[in-house]
């Protein structure tokens, strides 16, 4: 589903160029769940970004579905994220002025989908995280478990390709994380590609497979018996 | 990029943002209402003007005998200068290339009688010129002519408001009344729109005046009117000469200035257009610095909202949309909220305007403001249009930002 051969990235620091990933080689196959670790600065979150086209390597190969990731100006980025990706993120990242249910519906406006299929799309994803009750709610009347549920079923909606987590539980407490994770297991059940960075050993462990980063290369890349989130949350 | 989905989309982001929305509209909305206030309420002053000076004709010069200051040619200083029948006579004979007419004005305040009604009135001899001068409009009957001149007879032309208080609802023509003791007969009524006081005047041949006083032959006031073809400058020259004619004349001093006053006309009104035309230009600056301010604002809230907006911006990117798209939904945002209120304020203040009427006239000397809707609507454009710039460009630089700077925002 992913390949990447040989990804190098840098920032340029004033005069100085700060190399963050020094030629990665990696790969991903469909139905997976795959944590990506490693402490600050590693250049976890970089990769994810550059896998989910919202930043540009400088040099190397990136296959998505077979298909080659390069030159992609601005419009077709969006395109390619709109139908082959989708994101959730540490601070959820929803629209404060629209309710759960358009939050929800957002992707497919841009993929000019008629409102009556958006919301009835939508309603179906938010059934599927639970939320189907708080559909019109607005994001501040959601607890931050919600929040991020509302996040998933919008990762959702356009059915990708592939599902990318950037510190996902990263503000929600230990009980919610576990529900969220117990959310995204279930969703890779289904087959779904899901890739997760985080530094929490816990989270990295309910996945099928941690790779390890450091310095801006991949130190370690096991497979692990996957925790089920289920065991903790009672 | 105009389906309904996408106005949906913006109406349902106006809708929620109420404050933003408010605010850029409020901006607008007064900018544009500050504007054709403004402009309407000069455009009304210069109606004022107007007003005033287009009641009388223009072309006019008047003079008026002094008191001499100086001695010449064996004559003292201190001695009163007098005009004479032969004084019109003369400026007839010598300037004739130049006047159209020339008229004396005898003023004097008299009883005037009508059966059982009476009161006091200003009655002025004149010649047949006056008429033109003071542009006199005829509602009955005729002005002194020529004939009466020659034959001094005893015939008034009354103002309408002469005939309101001593006829009533009757028909004063061809009637007689006593005028200070003298039997006159009404051949004319007159109205005049220099208001009432005007039109309680009554006007009798000059020569019939100095009849009645022991037939002399000296006269208030001389007006003169000019051929409109002489223009300003050739104005200023016949008073120049006219001047010196009649110090030549009556042996005043060439150096006194108190001899002989003439009041030029057209000098004045063109002191009054100069001063209508720079209260005209402050205005424009002004209008002008409303609108700029009124840009500079709805610039600013623009920017704001675009700031503001940026992890928004970060989001939709993340999720799909398009640079166009999200550059499209804000710019449509803007135009739709500047057209919307900026033609609101420019309704509102053409409203406010034409309500006012001349209900200012009286203490802030505007008579019915207005403004030309061209302009209006010009303004309103150019408001419109720089609103939509002022959204369009930062949303065209926050549309550039990578999402995940913006989201890190």
């Amino acid at each position: 589903m992913i390949e990447i051969k040989n990804l190098h990235k840098s920032y340029q620091m004033g005069s100085n160029a700060l190399h963050v990933l020094k030629g990665i080689d990696f790969s991903v196959k469909e139905g997976e769940l795959v944590a990506i670790m490693g402490s600050s600065g590693s250049g976890k979150s970089t990769l994810l970004n550059i896998l989910g086209m919202l930043d540009v390597a400088d040099e190397g190969e990136y296959l998505l579905d077979g298909m080659p990731i390069k030159n992609l100006n601005e419009t077709k980025a969006a395109n390619y994220r709109n139908k082959f990706l989708g994101f959730i993120f540490q601070s959820f990242n929803l629209i404060n002025y629209k309710t759960a249910l358009e939050n929800v519906a957002l992707p497919l406006y841009y993929q000019r989908i008629n409102r009556k299929k958006r919301q009835e799309k939508a309603l179906k994803y938010l059934e599927q995280v639970g939320l189907k009750e708080w559909s019109h709610h607005l994001p501040s009347e959601l607890s931050g478990g919600q929040k991020q549920r509302v996040a998933i079923a919008r990762a959702m909606v356009t059915e990708p390709k592939v599902l990318l987590a950037d510190e996902l539980t990263g503000a929600l407490d230990s009980t919610t994380s576990y529900e969220v994770m117990g959310l995204i297991q279930k969703i890779n059940d289904k087959g779904n590609t899901i890739l997760v960075v985080t530094h929490e050993d816990d989270i990295a462990h309910m996945c099928k497979r941690i790779v390890h980063l450091r310095d801006g290369v991949i130190v370690k890349d096991e497979k692990v018996k996957q925790v089920r989130a289920a065991e903790y949350v009672q | 990029m105009f389906s309904r989905d996408t106005w949906r989309e913006i109406f349902d982001t106006l809708n929620k943002n109420k404050l933003r929305t408010f605010l850029s509209g409020f901006t607008v909305a007064l900018g544009i209402l500050i504007f054709v206030g403004l402009v309407g309420m000069t455009n009304g002053l210069q109606n004022t003007f107007e007003y005033y000076f287009s009641q009388d004709a223009t072309n006019i010069l008047y003079l008026f005998p002094g008191r001499t200051t100086k001695p010449y040619k064996g004559y003292k200083s201190q001695r009163r200068i007098e005009f004479e029948n032969d004084d019109l006579k003369d400026i007839r004979e010598n300037f004739a290339m130049f006047i159209d007419y020339v008229s004396p004005m005898i003023q004097r305040g008299a009883l005037v009688k009508y059966r059982e009604e009476s009161n006091n009135y200003t009655t002025i001899g004149v010649d047949w010129g006056q008429q033109f001068a003071e542009k006199t409009i005829m509602m009955k009957g005729r002005y002194i002519n020529q004939e009466d001149v020659k034959n001094k007879t005893r015939y008034a032309v009354i103002g309408r408001l002469v005939e309101q208080d001593l006829f009533g609802t009757k028909n004063a023509m061809g009637k007689y009344i006593d005028v200070g003791n003298s039997v006159f007969k009404v051949i004319g009524v007159f109205q005049d729109e220099g208001g009432d006081r005007e039109e309680r005047q009554i006007f009798i041949p000059y020569t019939t005046r100095q009849l009645i006083e022991k037939n002399t032959d000296k006269v208030d006031r001389i007006v003169v009117g000019f051929k409109p073809e002489l223009g300003y400058v050739g104005a200023m020259a016949l008073q120049r000469n006219l001047n010196k004619f009649l110090k030549d004349k009556k042996f005043i001093s060439p150096e006194d200035q108190n001899g002989i006053f003439i009041r030029n006309i057209a000098d004045q009104l063109k002191q009054n257009q100069d001063f209508a035309r720079v209260l005209m230009i402050i205005a424009a600056l002004v209008a002008f610095g409303t609108i700029i301010a009124g840009i500079i604002g709805i610039s600013n809230i623009m920017v704001y909202v675009v700031k503001e907006r940026t992890k928004e911006i970060g989001i939709r990117k993340a999720i799909g949309a398009t640079p166009r798209t999200v550059i499209g939904n804000i710019l449509l945002e803007s135009i739709f909220i500047t057209t919307l209120s900026g033609f609101s304020g420019m309704i509102a203040g053409i409203a406010l305007l034409s309500s006012l009427g001349d209900k200012l006239m009286d203490d802030y000397f505007i008579l019915n403001p207005g403004i030309n809707t061209g302009l209006a609507i010009s303004a309103t454009i150019v408001l419109i249009f720089f609103g939509s710039l002022a959204g369009y460009l930062p949303a065209k630089k926050a549309a550039q930002i990578k999402p995940i700077e913006a989201l890190n925002d």
